[in-house]
């Protein structure tokens, strides 16, 4: 459904992204992983143009994202990332209808899929609709951040890091709330972070990137297997790394 | 009292015009240009830094600096056009930066995300990015409202009538009420102003439907008054109002109303006033066209306009050349001479005088390294003096310049040892006052004119012939009176004006002429 095409991205002397190619395909949540300045916000965000590439390109069904207006190209996918960025001034059926609305939806549809929509994310629509962001907790913003990106029904979704500022509890239940989700709507997604657990029980396939460049692309067993190099291996060895010494710290307190 | 109060619908209409236009322009020009800016990085630097500039000049000076400019541009150099454009300048830096900040402070995961929902470049500046800077740009708008609102009273002395009338005649003819009433008028318009500016800003902000449209409708009736008394006099039967132009002291307001209310009665054609102007700024305003009538003095004219060296000029010759350099270089005709001098002379009190044996300013040359000397604002500057201490040789020990209505107070109290006076000024005896004899003539006479406008004289033959009945009308002693009338017993200059006329009426039927 989407192919990067040898994406390049450089700011001034500085290579963000080395001739990048990958395909994510239909129905599937391809994980883009790596530490920080890998280079995998810079890819998902050349995959809407919020940031455009120095070279290569990207093609969603066939056709190349360049082709269309920016923002028309915006309006079928959806993104949802870290900070939320839901609109102060504007109440939460706002929000989430505003995509919707600049496609000229009725009144009528809209609100019907608010509330559809709020239902979706497990929200109470009657006691959110009109609430402002400012009123909700963080867990709830961000569950109202993936109801505005799927509002006006997208096959693609992007997101970055969404669940990364939420406490573990809410996070597990963001985690498990978009899995259903995704499920039930039969999304294609890109899912960016760099929390290991998050990318083997989301991802259907990982994309390790570091310092730009693809490192390997492959289902969770496949890089646990056989890693590409060093790297590999030890990031995909971090959670049972962790979770031994979890279990020791455990044993100690005679637990 | 009440006099001054009927001025007020006038004033503050003129001052309604000048604010709310200039404030429009202002943010017709700012707003845009903030946005702009921050589309466009690198334009930040020099339009923040040129507003910026504007700001630190002085806002007197800035208003004045538009006389000559515009002048040279061929254009109303004098009145609405450049307090408008002052104004309007003044107002561009708070909008501008306000604007610029209030976008650019929009928290970049907003932006971020009004991109990422599919806005087109201008969605998100309608629908987020303005919404959101609102606040501030309002603050600017507010800050741009009331600063305009006060400098607009410093439009009085470059011709254009505002509340600053009353404040600036105020000054100068002691009548602190006129002050006051200028003052709080000013105040209480920026206020209702500010207020209508916060009023909407919280009604959109808060979506109260009802408190917008209020003021909305509030806003576009004042928008709409300035509209008609604007077009009004265009549109007027009777017709542009003779426009008479007045300098900055009492013999001149006094003078301007007793024209304005000569050609009212005897032509039945309507007066406007323009008071407080300066000395260059009447004369090339009359050149201009941009007033009809003022009086000037034929002394002033010979040195200042006309640059010729005043020692030992005798009256009758000053009097001929000045009218034909006024016809010849500027179509400009002397309807009348009033029938009086008003001569620049030196003055200090009686008492020192006696004591140091000071009679003519011949006397002055050896004593005056020890004596300081107060003048006002224009006197310093003129060729005049420059003319007596030349002639005289006269270096004092200080020189100060004062505002004319505090002068006289100056020598009477030995501030000063002695000032520039002129010798209509009623105080010069009332503070008991010995003017210096101009022994070797260095200034020349000083005969009151009545000058008119080509346009005048070309258009309203009627005026002319009614101001020609003035000439001999008044002389040094009535004038003086009626000086000391308004400077020391606080009488108001239109009803001195109307008081003089009436006396006058009696001795002069209608229809003669001298």
């Amino acid at each position: 459904m989407i192919e990067l095409q040898h994406l390049t991205k450089r700011y001034g002397n500085q290579v963000a992204v080395r001739d990048l190619s990958l395909t994510v395909d239909e129905g599937e949540l391809l994980v883009l992983l790596g530490g920080s300045g890998s280079g995998k916000t810079t890819t998902l965000k050349m995959i809407n143009r919020l940031i455009e590439p120095s070279a290569g390109s990207v093609l969603v069904d066939g056709r190349d994202v360049a082709e269309l207006a920016p923002h028309d190209l915006r309006r079928r996918i959806g993104y949802a990332f870290q900070q939320v960025g839901l609109f102060p001034h504007m109440t939460v059926a706002e929000n989430i209808g505003i995509t919707p609305a600049l496609l000229g939806w009725t009144e009528d549809k809209l609100r019907r899929r608010v509330d559809e929509l709020l239902a979706l994310v497990e929200l109470d629509p009657d006691e959110t609709r009109d609430r402002r962001p400012d009123q909700l907790s963080g867990g709830q913003q961000q569950r109202v951040g993936v109801a505005r990106a799927l509002a006006a029904r997208p096959r693609l979704m992007l997101l970055d890091e969404p669940f990364g500022a939420l406490d573990p509890l809410t996070r597990h239940r963001l985690q498990e709330s978009f899995v259903r989700i995704r499920r039930e709507l039969g999304l294609t997604a890109v899912f960016v972070t760099h929390d290991m657990v998050e990318a083997l029980v989301l991802g259907d396939r990982i994309a390790v990137l570091q310092a730009g460049r693809l490192v390997q692309v492959g289902t969770p067993r496949t890089l646990m297997r056989e890693p590409a190099n060093d790297y590999v291996r030890q990031l995909l060895d971090t959670p049972r790394r962790e979770a031994q010494l979890v279990e020791s710290l455990l044993a100690r307190e005679g637990l | 009292m009440s006099e001054q109060l009927a001025l007020l619908p006038g004033y503050l209409t003129a001052h309604l015009q000048l604010t709310l236009l200039a404030l429009l322009s202002s943010a017709a020009v700012s707003l845009p240009l903030g946005v702009a800016v921050t589309r466009v990085r690198w334009l930040e630097q020099p339009a923040l830094g040129v507003a910026g500039v504007i700001q630190t000049i002085p806002s007197l000076a800035l208003l004045a600096v538009m006389v000559p400019l515009l002048a040279a541009l061929g254009l109303q150099s004098i009145g609405f056009l450049p307090a408008f454009i002052g104004l309007t300048l003044y107002g561009v830096l708070p909008m501008l930066r306000n604007t610029v900040t209030g976008i650019a402070g929009v928290d970049p995961a907003i932006r971020e995300a009004a991109r990422a929902v599919g806005m087109t470049p201008a969605q998100q500046l309608r629908r987020v990015e303005l919404p959101l800077a609102m606040p501030v740009i309002v603050a600017g708008i507010r800050t741009a409202t009331v600063w305009t609102v006060g400098i607009a009273t410093l439009s009085t002395p470059v011709g254009a009538t505002s509340l600053g009338n009353y404040i600036f005649s105020g000054l100068q003819t002691r009548n602190s009420t006129a002050v006051l009433v200028g003052c709080v008028a000013a105040a209480a318009l920026a206020m209702l102003l500010d207020g209508l500016v916060r009023a909407l800003e919280t009604g959109v902000r808060t979506r109260r439907r009802r408190r917008v449209a209020v003021v909305v409708a509030a806003m576009a009736a004042l928008y709409l008054y300035t509209g008609l008394t604007l077009a009004a006099p265009l549109l007027s039967r009777s017709g542009r109002p003779v426009t008479i132009g007045a300098k900055t002291f009492t013999e001149q307001y006094i003078l301007a109303h007793l024209l304005g209310q000569w050609v009212e009665r005897e032509t039945g054609r309507p007066t406007t006033q323009r008071q407080s102007l300066g000395s260059m700024v009447a004369f090339d305003a009359l050149a201009a066209g941009d007033i009809d009538v003022y009086v000037d003095y034929s002394g002033t004219l010979w040195a200042n306009e006309m640059g010729r060296q005043t020692v030992g000029m005798d009256r009758a010759t000053v009097l001929a050349e000045v009218r034909t350099f006024l016809a010849d270089a500027h179509g400009i005709r002397v309807a009348a001479t009033l029938g009086f001098e008003n001569a620049y002379a030196v003055a200090m009190r009686a008492r020192d005088a006696d004591a140091m044996r000071l009679t003519r300013l011949s006397d002055l040359t050896p004593l005056a390294p020890g004596l300081s000397m107060g003048g006002d604002y224009e006197f310093f500057s003129r060729p005049e003096w420059v003319a007596i201490r030349d002639t005289y040789g006269l270096a004092f020990g200080e020189q100060r310049t004062m505002d004319p209505a505090l002068m006289y107070q100056a020598v009477a109290q030995g501030a000063v040892d002695l000032i520039s006076a002129f010798t209509t000024d009623g105080r010069i005896s009332a503070f008991d006052l010995r003017v210096l004899e101009d022994d070797r003539a260095a200034i020349p006479p000083y005969d009151a004119l009545i000058l008119v406008s080509a346009r005048l004289a070309r258009d309203w033959p009627d005026v002319l012939v009614a101001l020609a009945r003035l000439d001999g009308a008044i002389d040094v002693d009535t004038m003086r009176r009626m000086n000391l009338d308004v400077d020391e017993r606080g009488a108001d200059p239109i009803t001195v004006a109307a008081d003089f006329l009436s006396g006058l009426s009696r001795a002069r039927p209608a229809g003669e002429t001298r």
